[in-house]
């Protein structure tokens, strides 16, 4: 090879891809992935599992955001909070799925943007308060949802919860990301302020709110199309008391 | 004393070490023998991981991906409350159930903003390099006691509920924890220096225009294979970034950097890589379909990936 830089390790990219694509378990796909990339880059056996080994304690800190929240998450599930949040929601009439989103998108995005983002989410927010209102609101509004609905619903309140964070947190100043980013810039000779690396985050966090809220308003007109269309002979003689 | 990530590490530890023994006690648990070695041998990690040889957790975490890959890892026997019991339990407590859920952020968020002056002789209550974190333990633990009171149960039941829910996400747990194992060996291996290599080698920047793309499409993509915007900066904005952006466009560097980042976020959004923003959170909502938070996620990420190449092609100049 002409260059000084080793292209094997690139094998690595094209095994991730391919066994994503393939759907093998996702555990096995990393782990092979580590070995082949280390194998390529000349590790040998022991350094290849020692890099392994160290890489995950490295990494202990990820599950924790996860793990822990789940007792309490579990007990309070085991006496009614999903139950209650969905009836909780049903009572505000102008509740529909998308302003409840939007609003939290809303939320999400500023208070991560002022550095407080451990206020949502997935364990901790979505799975036990957002998703069971956004199918309490749409259940008050359009009855007994099918599962395929259900679902949907979910995925979208867990990527509401997704885009207000990242497009929000990069506005702090002391976010890890702007501090990351100052400090390669500075070993490269570059000085920049990371207020100015903040401040430039602004017009991509209003796009990102103005683009996921459309959409969320499209899901709002979608639901009432296809729920309120197709169930509107039955619910209309069954169930007057919704309107 | 202080309260450090350590303890955090430690109390996961116990909580796999319970939910381990009591999938091994579980005699209507299909898998229980591979189930409950699984989870012990992550216990592990936790319990010992700062004594253990590199070596050793390496083989244990392929013995893992075996465990895991092989279907070893199982829901075990809960007993659900009956609809009536439910509805009945919501009704009688009500908006009290909301207030050891709201616990666990509040307490985060106090913890987090004042642990640089809860110090006592000298001594800080809570890590300040880990404050976020410690304070999420601390927060768990307070709403975990707000919650036995409120429902009148012990903290045994709320380990066991904590198994219900950890056999729901099942190795799903795992997963953010090895990615993130990858990104170290991918930058050990050199994976970014030869991707650096092959974009600004192979690709020609010559219309500015044409560089942005480069740059801004550059950090999603190698975003999506990394599973992380941190990881795809450096390569990108060394490759890309300062040589022909800064060098021959003369951008500024404050509007690059963060319209780059923010792209690497839109890669975020479309990849299994980013577990556990995608992953998991499909697995947490019992969705069939592991992909469908992405699937969600793909038409705001590719707009907005759109806007960030035309933000960044007329704000660069400022």
């Amino acid at each position: 090879m002409p260059t000084a830089v080793n292209l094997w390790p690139l094998i690595g990219v094209a095994v991730i891809i391919v066994g994503f694509i393939l759907r093998f378990n996702p555990m096995l796909v990393v782990v092979v992935t580590a070995i082949v990339t280390a194998f390529a880059a000349h590790f040998p056996v022991d350094k290849i599992l020692a890099a392994i080994g160290s890489g995950f304690i490295k990494t202990r800190n990820l599950p924790l955001i996860i793990l822990l929240p789940l007792t309490v998450i579990g007990l309070l599930e085991r006496h009614g909070l999903r139950q209650h949040a969905q009836n909780w929601i049903s009572t505000i009439k102008s509740a529909t799925v998308g302003r409840l989103l939007i609003v939290y998108l809303a939320a999400r995005q500023l208070t991560a943007s002022i550095g407080l983002t451990s206020l949502g989410g997935h364990p901790q927010m979505v799975r036990p308060l957002l998703a069971p209102m956004t199918e309490g609101a749409a259940e008050a509004r359009y009855g007994k949802l099918t599962d395929k609905v259900r679902f949907k619903l979910r995925a979208f309140a867990a990527a509401t919860d997704n885009v207000g964070l990242f497009f929000g947190e990069d506005i702090f100043v002391a976010f890890g990301a702007i501090v990351l980013m100052t400090t390669f810039l500075r070993e490269a000779g570059v000085e920049v302020e990371p207020i100015h690396v903040a401040l430039w985050g602004i017009p991509t966090a209003i796009c990102a709110f103005v683009i996921h809220a459309w959409r969320l308003r499209r899901l709002d007109k979608t639901l009432d199309r296809e729920l309120r269309g197709a169930e509107a002979p039955a619910d209309a003689v069954a169930a007057p008391k919704g309107a | 004393m202080t309260i450090t990530i350590t303890d955090l590490y430690y109390l996961m530890g116990a909580i796999l070490a319970i939910t381990a023994m009591m999938t091994l006690m579980d005699r209507q648990h299909s898998k229980r023998y591979s189930s409950a070695f699984f989870w012990g041998l992550y216990s592990l990690v936790f319990l010992f991981g700062d004594m253990l040889p590199p070596v050793w957790v390496g083989v244990g975490v392929v013995v893992m991906a075996l465990i895991a890959a092989t279907g070893g890892v199982g829901i075990g026997h809960h007993m659900p409350r009956t609809a009536a019991q439910y509805a009945d339990s919501a009704r009688r407590l009500g908006n009290k159930l909301f207030v050891p859920a709201l616990t666990i952020p509040l307490v985060t968020m106090i913890g987090t903003l004042t642990a640089g002056y809860l110090v006592f002789g000298g001594t800080p209550l809570i890590d300040p390099k880990n404050a976020t974190l410690v304070s999420l333990g601390i927060g768990c633990l307070v709403a975990l006691a707000l919650a036995c009171k409120l429902t009148r149960e012990t903290p045994v039941q709320g380990i066991r509920e904590s198994r219900r829910l950890t056999d729901a996400l099942g190795w799903a747990l795992v997963l953010p924890q090895m990615l993130g194992m990858l990104g170290l060996v991918f930058s050990d291996a050199g994976v970014g220096k030869a991707v650096a290599h092959v974009t600004t080698t192979y690709i020609n920047m010559d219309v500015r225009f044409f560089a942005v793309v480069v740059y801004v499409v550059g950090m999603a993509l190698f975003t999506v294979i990394m599973g992380n915007g941190f990881a795809a900066f450096p390569v990108m904005t060394g490759g890309v970034g300062i040589p022909i952006l800064m060098g021959v466009y003369h951008a500024n560097p404050a509007v690059m950097a963060s319209i780059g980042m923010l792209s690497g976020y839109c890669g975020t959004l479309l990849t299994p890589m980013a577990a556990n923003f995608n992953i998991v959170p499909a697995a947490l909502l019992e969705l069939p379909d592991k992909n469908a938070v992405i699937r969600v996620q793909i038409p705001t990420a590719l707009t907005l990936l759109t806007c960030n190449v035309f933000l960044l092609y007329f704000l660069m100049g400022h």
